[in-house]
């Protein structure tokens, strides 16, 4: 428990820093990067709570962030914008008009609705079966946000969100989301869908009804995600469903994948490294191009690079930066050596 | 009758395609029990040679060569770098080495070459089109078919005729009883991969074929379609993938002639719906493979 409370302590302490440095910095730039890590951080986080305690790994994540973002935005856009920015909509939708981050709750709410309805029958599945499902699954849902143009504006850029999301904000919700990744990974069915991870037909015979423990860890993390991209959208105020798919799920599992799936702090070390990373990779990128030493733009390193580290991380250290032990009781543990020395 | 015969020149030559992509699939799969998501980028692969040996002058079936060898080339690579080094350790690691190896191939084509579409040389052959028994078909249409039974004739005498074919199908069915007999995992495992490659090249050529050129993406919509016919007919199952792909064929060619422009849009949402209503309700798909054994 003492543990958990240092990670806590730990990991908030890391959020609430960013926050103080970016405020003293005062650099827009800066600015912009803290609130995409910190929503970045509550996309890992909704992954982290499904895949690392159930082991299982799940595409469909993105999917659920864009549910939420268009959600948020289709009831936040202001009235007299919207006839422009969603003119199909649905009369019903067309009058509502909520405040943003009651919006942004809806949003997630809405997301884990859907993961709750989708998932269900799913949860059966283990291996191969659950990672192609859930990637058909994020097909299915980018190929609706894509298509259905009454909501989404089809594959055009749905514009005109009001911009809410500042970091106070942002970190506000990644710190919550912490918490809500380490209760639930030390609840009672945190503690039993790991069992299940480790070992499905010990844990299904002490009897873990391992397809609902993997349901809860799905719904949590599709609530998660929706409010992150909920966020996103009202960070960004303009996106379209490419937004959604697999280069961001690709960004999304790199960070959780190099910082270790098992664990909390993996997921939230894993995308301040991956996030540091990727900015200054997109800042030389740009250097490359506005300098035009190359005749075509230079597009790709960032990934490239990502790739390799991803790669290079799963040879080296299967598990992660941090595999199995959260940084709570590796600390823990390395005072009460010092403790027990003579 | 003559829009029959249409619909099935329509349907067999698109289901030659998806059971070629389909079978490469497979045949990793049905070994190792991992899927190869880097799958796509082999016929991205295969693609971009011929892009780029296209100003060497020479012969297009010399160059069509070029390409289907540098698809085995990046098979036996994606072993080499995505799965040898995780394989024992973790499935979850394998999945995820070949996302990122994926990534990175598509990364790359959109750096040293360029985000836009390229073209690749074609001989005048498929462009052109043939006409028997009332129905005008282009030629591509027949070279596929064509391609594709020699091709699934030549695989089927391998995996029942030849040594490797044989210690491949005990590999898929028992992995370490056939280790235990003498059979090399590692070569076994490095063949699929080189065949996995050399279907993807065969079918990059006969897909760009189709397009006409080449952009990094060109990858996805292969790896889907070899997805969704795999779990069709069988996950473990070689006839299966065959016959998943020509069921896909047909169902796709069959919702092109009818449904109505609206919901044609969603028709991928379908089609994946499909699919995992048929993982809930056969997780081992309509034909079942081999009974299970353990992967390394």
């Amino acid at each position: 428990m003492r543990g958990n409370l240092l990670t806590l302590a730990i990991l908030g302490g890391l959020v609430l820093i960013l926050v103080v440095v970016a405020n003293l910095l005062g650099v827009r730039l800066f600015d912009r990067i803290a609130i995409n890590l910190c929503i970045a951080l509550i996309l890992v986080l909704g992954l982290q709570v499904f895949m690392g305690n159930s082991g299982i790994l799940n595409f469909a994540h993105i999917g659920f962030m864009g549910i939420g973002a268009y959600t948020s935005a289709v009831l936040t856009i202001p009235t007299q914008m919207r006839g422009m920015s969603l003119p199909d909509l649905y009369p019903v939708l067309a009058a509502i008009d909520v405040h943003p981050l009651v919006g942004i709750l809806i949003g997630g709410l809405v997301a884990a609705a859907v993961a709750a309805v989708v998932a269900y029958p799913l949860m059966r599945l283990s291996d191969a079966a659950a990672v192609i499902t859930s990637f058909a699954l994020l097909v299915v849902l980018h190929t609706i946000m894509t298509h259905w143009s009454a909501v989404t504006n089809g594959p055009r850029t749905l514009f005109g969100l009001p911009k809410v999301t500042d970091l106070p904000l942002a970190a506000g919700a990644a710190v919550l989301a912490i918490v809500a990744a380490l209760a639930f990974k030390e609840s009672r069915a945190g503690l039993l869908l790991r069992a299940s991870r480790d070992d499905e037909i010990a844990a299904d015979a002490m009897g873990a009804h391992i397809p609902r423990l993997r349901w809860q860890a799905f719904v949590l993390g599709a609530l998660l995600a929706g409010i992150g991209g909920a966020l996103w959208g009202h960070f960004i105020t303009s996106f379209s469903p490419k937004a959604f798919f697999l280069k961001e799920t690709f960004v999304i599992l790199g960070m959780l994948v190099i910082g270790g799936a098992n664990t909390v702090t993996g997921a939230v070390i894993g995308a301040v490294i991956v996030t540091t990373a990727f900015e200054s990779l997109r800042a030389l990128e740009s250097t490359i191009n506005r300098a035009e030493i190359f005749s075509e733009q230079v597009v790709g390193l960032t990934e490239i690079v990502l790739a390799l580290s991803m790669i290079a991380v799963l040879i080296l250290r299967p598990g992660g930066l941090f595999a199995t032990h959260e940084i709570g009781a590796l600390l823990g543990r390395r005072a009460r050596k010092t403790e027990d020395r003579p | 009758m003559t829009v029959f015969l249409q619909f099935l020149i329509d349907v067999l030559s698109l289901g030659s395609a998806y059971a070629l992509m389909a079978l490469g699939l497979v045949i990793v799969y049905g070994i190792l029990r991992l899927v190869n998501f880097a799958y796509g980028e082999l016929i991205m692969v295969a693609g971009y040679t011929m892009y780029l040996v296209s100003p060497s002058g020479l012969p297009w079936l010399a160059m069509a060569a070029v390409a289907v060898l540098m698809a085995v080339v990046a098979g036996i690579a994606t072993d080499y770098v995505a799965f040898r080094p995780v394989r024992a350790k973790s499935v979850t690691a394998v999945l995820i080495t070949s996302f990122a190896f994926s990534t990175l191939l598509q990364n790359a084509a959109l750096l040293f070459i360029s985000p836009r579409p390229r073209n690749v040389p074609l001989p005048e052959i498929f462009s052109e089109t043939i006409q028997f028994a009332g129905v005008i078909t282009p030629a591509r249409n027949v070279i596929t078919i064509v391609a594709a039974v020699l091709l699934l004739a030549v695989f089927s005498w391998l995996m029942r005729r030849t040594v490797i074919g044989i210690a491949m199908r005990a590999a898929a069915t028992n992995f370490t009883m056939a280790r235990m007999l003498g059979v090399p995992a590692n070569l076994i495992i490095s063949t699929a991969f080189a065949i996995s490659g050399l279907l993807a090249g065969v079918v990059s050529i006969l897909w760009i074929g189709r397009i006409g050129a080449v952009v990094p993406g060109i990858g996805l919509e292969p790896l889907l379609i070899a997805f969704i016919a795999t779990v069709i007919g069988g996950m473990r199952s070689l006839q299966g993938a065959v016959l998943g792909g020509f069921l896909l064929a047909f169902m796709d060619t069959t919702l092109n002639f009818t449904l109505p422009q609206d919901l044609l849009k969603f028709r991928d949402a379908f089609t994946f719906s499909l699919v995992i209503l048929i993982l809930l309700w056969r997780p081992e798909g309509l034909i079942k493979g081999p009974a299970t054994g353990r992967r390394t």
